[in-house]
């Protein structure tokens, strides 16, 4: 077989298995989250559907798709309709450049276990989402709801000003590993969990973390759907599938956002005081390996976001903001300078 | 169609007008455009309005220019069908106003009935009324606290306490047959016997709850988030909340102890000894501390006298007042012709007029009843403590976020069916 059919076959086996993990892992969250809930709500949660309700997912899938679509009278038809659809594209853009694991060997060439290796990559993670606040305001404004609205408005402002310490925290980070890719961050945290730069830059991950937090739009920051105040916020229209396609884009965000937490300061595949490359296992089980550990410690991430929704009230609106510019901003940048500072001396 | 106020030219009528209000709500929307304001309704099918209420406001931006609540859609006009029920019937429509404790309304307006009349209740319905009196001030305060944090957006309290609250619903299903709409008073005593596991029941709840409340409490009291969302928000002084008519938890938080238990006792409250909790700004962290504490002190009042019931009947034994046993009713003359009189013709209340108030979960609860002797009374009047708090949620908010005034309407406890009656 011709060398470039087989390049083409394997990225194009890469993608499609990724968007399958990425679809099924987030079908399955929404499972998880509601029986999280239930527990630290004191109750079971739904377990009707299959064993411990594993079949949830798919009966919600089905109930959603069989749902009559309802287009409000006054919605601009077409922004009502680009909304969720926009949304959800640029949700799973940014996998392309989140690596699952290590390297494996396919028909004797070295496949990275990533759908492609960006040298800008965390830059170009961060572009792509930020467009994703375009699928909140224009599925906010053109469902002609005012609680929509609101919920659009808020969201944006949400977005892009946590967007901007988000970006400063990982500044600092690009300092100390010299790289916008992904993977290079990954191995320059390798040496050992010291070198895991929630260790190294322990303020920048709380800045970086509480930032992530209100880009998943989930409590405390939930404040473009508080469903106390703004019904569900800017999805309040839509219904059926477009609905779906909402809430499993956040779920998206939250398992991208789990990621990015884990490589860029958890050291993505790396297990505490182990070396891979030393004991002697074949490339492809160690390359299996790291794709476990990068899941468990991304789902773990997942985990705590959960856990952080059923427990904290939410923000008011002008509070966000005064701990986006007020407080994160700040600390984010005596961060940056400091880590300046250390790695020009150092 | 006139406008009421228009030939009012004494001064400005304090209640706000319903038509009216109605009508500037359909006003066109054109001006406020102009001024860039926004007109949202919350409610009345809203998820912040537990109940049916409406809150027109302008919005200028998150910014609460105006608010005006619309009231009356979930009204029953049980005021008028007073008029029309026996005194034990207009207990069915008691049990309806604050559906989140209804044996506390059944109480006062039993309370009320035999007050007026002069009955001297056995000291066993006394008691126990005193104790489902302060279970259901517990539940109560358990929602309403509860949901407080669900609208702050920690919606975990509210299912972690409510599974709680079960125990004491399950102690009123298995004491009535009713979960919500109880009934279990009559005039002169209960209706039924207390079943045999009661105090061990109400023992049990009292020994897990506290616990429990202090659960709850860690997730909320000192979070900093609640905190901040809660402390100084819809914040408003004794002077005021007494000219609007504030009483119950709403206005102990701004400072004022004033408490219908302690000032005019009624049940065994003069016996029992408890502390009123007071707060200092009156803000919704106040009225939630308020709210906590007071489950505390009902605890303590229910440990008080759970050890100690009396026996002896539960029931007043003068037939003109209560129901002759059934046994009785078929082999014996007269208390046959007894319950042909009390069901036929009713309770003989004398003639007058008589006001009693009873401290429910909300505040004052004072029934108004004027009797001409019959077997009805002439005129009802309730006085729904949320029906007072509610006038003042404009002002409360005026000038706060969106989100604030959810959060003040769900501390000040408005319950719908309270408050349009």
């Amino acid at each position: 077989m011709e060398e470039w059919i087989i390049d083409i076959l394997i990225s194009l086996a890469k993608t499609l298995a990724f968007f399958g993990v990425i679809l099924l892992w987030a079908a399955y969250i929404t499972l998880g989250e509601r029986r999280f809930a239930s527990f630290f709500q004191n109750r079971l949660g739904p377990n009707r559907a299959g064993i411990f309700g594993l079949l949830q997912p798919l009966a919600d899938g089905i109930k959603f798709m069989m749902k009559e679509e309802i287009i409000p009278k006054n919605a601009n038809r077409a922004f009502y309709l680009l909304g969720p659809t926009l949304f959800i594209t640029i949700a799973l853009i940014p996998w392309a450049a989140i690596p699952f694991g290590d390297t494996v060997v396919i028909a004797g060439r070295e496949v990275k276990l990533q759908i492609v290796d960006l040298n800008v990559g965390i830059l170009f993670m961060i572009a792509v989402s930020s467009i994703g606040v375009y699928g909140i305001m224009i599925g906010g404004w053109a469902s002609n709801n005012k609680y929509s609205l609101l919920g659009a408005i808020r969201s944006s402002a949400q977005l892009i000003s946590y967007e901007i310490t988000m970006g400063i925290a990982l500044a600092a980070v690009f300092l100390l590993s010299g790289s916008l890719s992904t993977r290079d961050i990954i191995i320059a945290q390798m040496q050992s969990p010291w070198h895991w730069n929630v260790f190294v830059q322990p303020l920048g991950f709380i800045v970086f973390f509480v930032s992530i937090l209100a880009e998943t739009n989930r409590v405390p920051f939930d404040l473009a759907e508080a469903e106390s105040e703004l019904i569900v916020g800017y999805h309040t229209e839509y219904g059926a599938f477009k609905f779906a396609m909402y809430m499993l884009s956040e779920y998206i965000n939250l398992i991208t956002a789990s990621a990015l937490i884990t490589l860029l300061y958890f050291g993505g595949w790396g297990i505490p005081f182990v070396d891979l490359g030393r004991l002697g296992l074949s490339v492809n089980l160690a390359g299996l390996i790291s794709v476990i550990v990068f899941l468990v410690k991304t789902g773990f991430f997942v985990f705590v976001f959960i856990w952080i929704r059923w427990t904290l009230p939410r923000f008011r609106y002008d509070q966000l903001m005064n701990l986006g510019w007020k407080i994160l901003l700040p600390l984010a940048l005596v961060n940056l300078f400091g880590t300046a500072v250390v790695a020009l001396l150092v | 169609m006139t406008n009421k106020n228009s030939d009012n030219s004494a001064g400005k009528n304090p209640l706000p007008d319903t038509y009216s209000t109605r009508q500037e709500v359909l006003k066109n929307e054109a001006e406020h455009l102009e001024n860039g304001l926004m007109r949202i309704n919350l409610g009345p099918s809203h998820p912040a309005t537990h109940g049916i209420l409406q809150n027109v406001m302008d919005l200028d931006g998150e910014t609460i220019v105006k608010a005006r609540p619309v009231i009356g859609y979930v009204h029953r006009s049980f005021e008028k069908l007073g008029e029309k029920y026996t005194y034990n019937q207009f207990l069915n429509c008691t049990d309806r106003m604050n559906y989140v404790s209804s044996p506390m309304n059944n109480i006062a307006w039993i309370n009320a009935v035999e007050e007026m009349i002069g009955i001297n209740v056995p000291s066993r319905a006394q008691v126990v009324r005193t104790i489902i009196n302060e279970l259901s001030r517990i539940s109560d305060h358990i929602i309403c606290n509860t949901v407080l944090g669900v609208d702050l957006g920690a919606f975990t309290g509210l299912l972690y306490l409510y599974h709680y609250r079960e125990m004491f619903t399950n102690i009123l299903e298995k004491m009535t047959g009713a979960r919500l709409t109880t009934t279990f008073n009559r005039v002169g005593g209960l209706e039924m016997d207390i079943y045999d596991g009661f105090a061990a029941d109400v023992k049990d709840f009292l020994k897990v709850f506290p616990k429990i409340l202090k659960d709850f409490e860690g997730l909320l009291i000192h979070n900093r988030i609640f905190i901040d969302r809660t402390k100084g928000v819809g914040a408003i002084d004794k002077e005021t909340a007494l000219s609007y008519g504030y009483t119950g938890p709403n206005l102990r938080a701004t400072g004022c102890d004033y408490d219908v238990r302690k000032a005019y006792p009624y049940l065994l409250y003069d016996q029992v000894d408890f502390d009123i909790p007071v707060g200092i700004d009156g803000s919704v962290y106040d009225r939630f501390l308020v709210r906590n504490e007071e489950m505390y002190q009902s605890m303590k009042i229910v440990s008080q006298l759970i050890d100690n019931i009396p026996a002896g009947p539960y029931r007043v034994e003068d037939y003109h007042y209560s129901l002759p046993p059934k046994k009785d009713v078929y082999e014996k003359m007269e208390e046959l012709i007894y319950h042909f009189k009390i069901v036929m013709h009713g309770i003989q209340v004398p003639p007058g007029e008589f006001y009693s108030a009873a401290e429910i979960a909300n505040g004052e609860m004072g029934f108004y009843i004027v009797s001409d002797g019959g077997k009805t009374p002439y005129r009802v009047h309730v006085r729904r403590p949320c029906f007072w708090y509610y006038q003042s949620f404009p002002e409360l908010v005026e000038g706060s976020m969106l989100a604030d005034a959810v959060a003040v309407m769900s501390s000040l406890n408005v319950i719908a069916g309270e408050l349009d009656g």
